[in-house]
């Protein structure tokens, strides 16, 4: 494209923003405009200032892939801490600190951090990097690849600022309003073609399993989001929408949304970074090209299928209850596909766990999402769900999946490819990936076994009557009775903290020193000899 | 190396393809991951079969089982009502000093007051009725508008100072400071007085006095010898059991400018049962003086 389109459409975009803030209804809405405009006038500088002719189109795009690199490590952290104080909160809840930091609107800002900016960059990143090693093409669309990381940055600060400033659609993991929601849509597909377009063009014959994963991800998640985030603003110049669903129907998209965005975002694009970065590390081959196509098909045809298991003993339709359930026991096997498939492929390299931490990193994260993905099923059992459902069981088991399964896989992508993208020989210390490793699992170890604890208990006070048919417990004396664990889980999520801060020590260093250093080699399009 | 030899890795072919150095083998499928898989379907369908499960155009498939979650909670609540009605309608015909004399009854009815006591009464008065600073404990004999059953009872039912009640209990001690009904003198002097009856620190010297003054302007409601009339939920002065804080400082604020607490009445909230099942919960924990 032409530069002269790039800046008139930036201009555009600076104007709808002035537009939009001269008129807009309430503060936030303002204030997002200006954030646009900001966004849009950086766009214009940077388009007016950089030197076109330095761009050599024979190599791989690596730019956005390491910014998308210290943005994932800036987020986990930012996320982590953010989840420690949203812990305190319910440990103590003096911490609440009304408006802005109340639980309420620090609970979506830690869920949103973790799972869309740090979960987000890394996906982004790594599929970026992923996808044009494994096609042998540089990515499509030139400067699109770049405007996908910076605006789904932009998003993730106008979803995160609007959370604190108390605007928020109340549907969970889908909190930001409507104008956010075009945004991302707009950011999201720019996303799909610059990865399609890479894929159509590559100079491979096959594509790798890893871009079906890749590709699942981004394809579904933009049908989840555009369905389930379906709203009528009340006024174009204001933040406030309503739902286009109510009731138990509203209910259902939800749960389809939210279960899916679990399934596609946390599982389907992680099993893709996996995909690459397990058999990289190990210099293995796959173990089973059959069973990761065999796996990947019934993954992403039975995931679709499982939200209702989210609404049992609803007012949701015993038949939809019955569906949801089932679909998720048939889930066992094809979740547990990848797990082998990611395992077996060390096999011949199980001494690289003793030697190589990121290794043990990633074997971590393969047990984790072997456990979660099978007290999932497990949860969705419908006797199970009634003792389980609305307690801190399902907080330990989002976590389990969360800290343990995308975390660990993410921490392992994020230090193979920071040697990679900066050109540096090694990590500033592979000692520190190891005190990560152990602070994290150790950090995870605790968080799950309290949260099952405390769960179990939870729903075992819940439903206890005494010999006359009288409820024994009242709901107060159950949190009474959590708050030590409450506490513990605290303490566990400091423990994963401090690893995400070791790692962003030792990234930065890396960094640093790889500046230091820097090697003019580009990276060459061509299949090694 | 041979082009045989390229496509094998321990052993197993591989697909003959290579991304980035990543080669894929063409190991099988494992055959427990297969058969597992299998019996996932097989049970999915059993279970499909058995309860309701396909939507069809104007309703779904009811299943072998006729199975409904809203059809189970009517039967689990009304087998728990049912089990629960002989009991219920004695309580709700019967005087709860009756109730009480019955010890099955009293029983049952004990236990649902524990329950309601939990969710209504714990906020003031402690999950395990121990009371706070301006809140009575009800374990102890001090009952300022009386601990029989019937008195605890109308206490719960039309609640203290309750204005939305017309029955409600109602008292209220004159703010001798702070409306300048008695001296700075007398009221030190009576301050002392009280504090004398129940054995706390006082200043002798200016006993005589206090008790004068207490005849005077306080025995009408606490008595002659302090010890509280419950009519008019005053409180007993002479014992070690204080509703505010133990020091002579809280009997001057009391004396001076007086706090008088509050108790919903639950009669109407509660209805009739779980009233007299929280009475004679209550009167098991301290009733009786």
């Amino acid at each position: 494209m032409h530069k002269a389109i790039k800046l008139s459409i930036a201009a555009c975009a600076g104007f709808l923003a002035l537009f939009m803030a001269a008129n807009a209804k309430d503060v936030v809405y303002e204030f997002h405009s200006y954030l646009f405009l900001i966004f849009a006038v950086a766009i214009a500088f940077w388009l007016i200032g950089r030197d076109e002719d330095n761009i050599n189109l024979n190599s791989y795009m690596d730019g956005p892939i390491r910014s998308g690199v210290v943005a994932t490590v800036f987020w986990g952290v930012l996320g982590f801490a953010v989840g420690v104080f949203a812990s305190s909160q319910l440990a103590w809840p003096d911490f609440n600190i009304a408006p802005w930091f109340n639980f309420g609107r620090v609970r979506p800002l830690h869920t949103s951090i973790v799972i869309f900016a740090f979960g987000g960059s890394a996906l982004l990143c790594t599929s970026f990097y992923v996808v044009q090693r494994t096609c042998r093409v540089r990515l499509f669309g030139g400067d699109l690849a770049l405007f996908v990381f910076w605006g789904y940055q932009l998003f993730i600060v106008l979803a995160g600022t609007g959370y604190l400033l108390g605007n928020s659609t109340s549907k969970e993991y889908a909190e930001p309003e409507w104008y956010i929601d075009i945004w991302l849509t707009v950011v999201w597909l720019a996303y799909l073609v610059v990865f399609l377009g890479t894929v159509i063009k590559r100079k491979e014959p096959h594509i790798y399993v890893a871009n079906w994963f890749y590709l699942a991800f981004i394809f579904t998640i933009a049908v989840l989001h555009v369905i389930n985030a379906l709203a009528i603003p009340v006024s174009l110049t204001g933040s406030k929408s309503y739902s286009l669903f109510s009731g138990v129907q509203d209910a259902m998209i939800q749960w389809w949304y939210g279960h899916n965005a679990v399934g596609f975002f946390l599982t389907a694009g992680f099993l893709g970074m996996m995909y690459y970065f397990i058999p990289k590390q190990a210099m293995r081959p796959v173990y089973s090209y059959r069973l990761s196509i065999v796996h990947f098909w019934s993954l992403i045809f039975l995931y679709i299928w499982a939200g209702p298991h989210h609404l049992h003993y609803t007012a949701l339709p015993d038949w939809a209850q019955t569906l949801g359930m089932v679909f998720s026991i048939m889930l066992w096997m094809p979740s547990w596909g990848g797990m082998i498939n990611g395992l077996m492929t060390l096999s011949g390299a199980w001494d690289k766990i003793r030697t190589d931490p990121i290794i043990r990193m990633m074997v971590t994260a393969l047990a984790f999402y072997g456990m979660s993905t099978f007290e999932g099923p497990m949860l969705a059992v419908k006797s199970v769900n009634a003792l389980s459902h609305y307690t801190e069981w399902t907080i330990g088991h989002v976590h389990s999946g969360a800290l343990g399964w995308v975390g660990m896989i993410s921490f392992g992508a994020v230090y193979f490819l920071t040697t990679k993208v900066f050109r540096s020989d090694n990590l500033y210390s592979l000692k520190m990936v190891n005190w990560h490793f152990w602070l994290a699992t150790l950090g995870i170890a605790i968080y799950a076994s309290v949260m099952w604890v405390s769960g179990i208990m939870q729903g075992l006070m819940w439903r206890e009557y005494d010999p006359e048919g009288f409820l024994v417990y009242s709901f107060a004396e159950t949190v009474d009775a959590i708050h030590p664990f409450y506490v513990a889980r605290t303490i566990a999520g400091i423990l994963y903290l401090l690893g995400g801060l070791v790692m962003a020590y030792n990234i930065g260093m890396t960094i640093l020193a790889s500046k230091s250093n820097a090697k003019a080699s580009l990276t060459v399009l061509e299949r090694p000899a | 190396m041979s082009k045989k030899e390229d496509h094998v890795v321990n052993k197993v072919e591989t697909t003959g393809y290579e991304w980035d150095g990543i080669k894929e083998l063409n190991n099988p499928l494992p055959r427990w991951w297969l058969y597992v898989f299998y019996t996932t379907i097989l049970f999915a369908i059993c279970y499909a079969v058995y309860y309701p499960a396909i939507p069809l155009i104007e309703r779904n498939t009811e299943g072998l089982s006729n199975y409904s979650s809203r059809k189970e909670l009517e039967n689990e609540m009304a087998a728990v009502k049912s089990s629960h009605a002989t009991m219920l309608e004695l309580i709700k015909t019967m005087d709860v000093s009756d109730i009480q004399s019955d010890p099955k009854l009293a029983r049952f009815a004990a236990a649902g007051g524990a329950s309601n006591f939990k969710v209504y009464c714990s906020q003031c008065h402690g999950s395990g009725a121990q009371g706070g600073v301006g809140y009575p404990n009800l374990n102890d004999d001090d009952w300022l508008w009386g601990g029989s059953i019937n008195q605890i009872e109308t206490t719960i039912r039309h609640g203290i100072r309750y204005e939305a009640d017309e029955d409600t209990r109602y008292s209220e001690m004159p703010a001798f400071g702070r409306d300048q009904i008695l001296s700075e003198e007398q009221i030190i002097a009576v301050a002392n007085y009280v504090c004398s009856l129940s054995g706390l620190e006082h200043e002798e010297s200016v006993i005589a006095l206090g008790a004068m003054v207490f005849t005077e302007n306080c025995s009408s409601c606490h008595g002659d010898d302090g010890k509280g009339i419950n009519e008019v939920g005053a409180p007993n002065l002479a014992d070690k059991l204080w509703l505010y804080d133990k020091s002579k400082k809280a009997i001057l604020s009391q004396i001076i400018n007086p706090q008088h607490g509050i108790m919903p009445a639950w009669g109407n909230r509660l209805g009739d049962i779980i009233v007299k099942e929280l009475a004679v919960y209550v009167h098991g924990l301290g009733g009786g003086e």
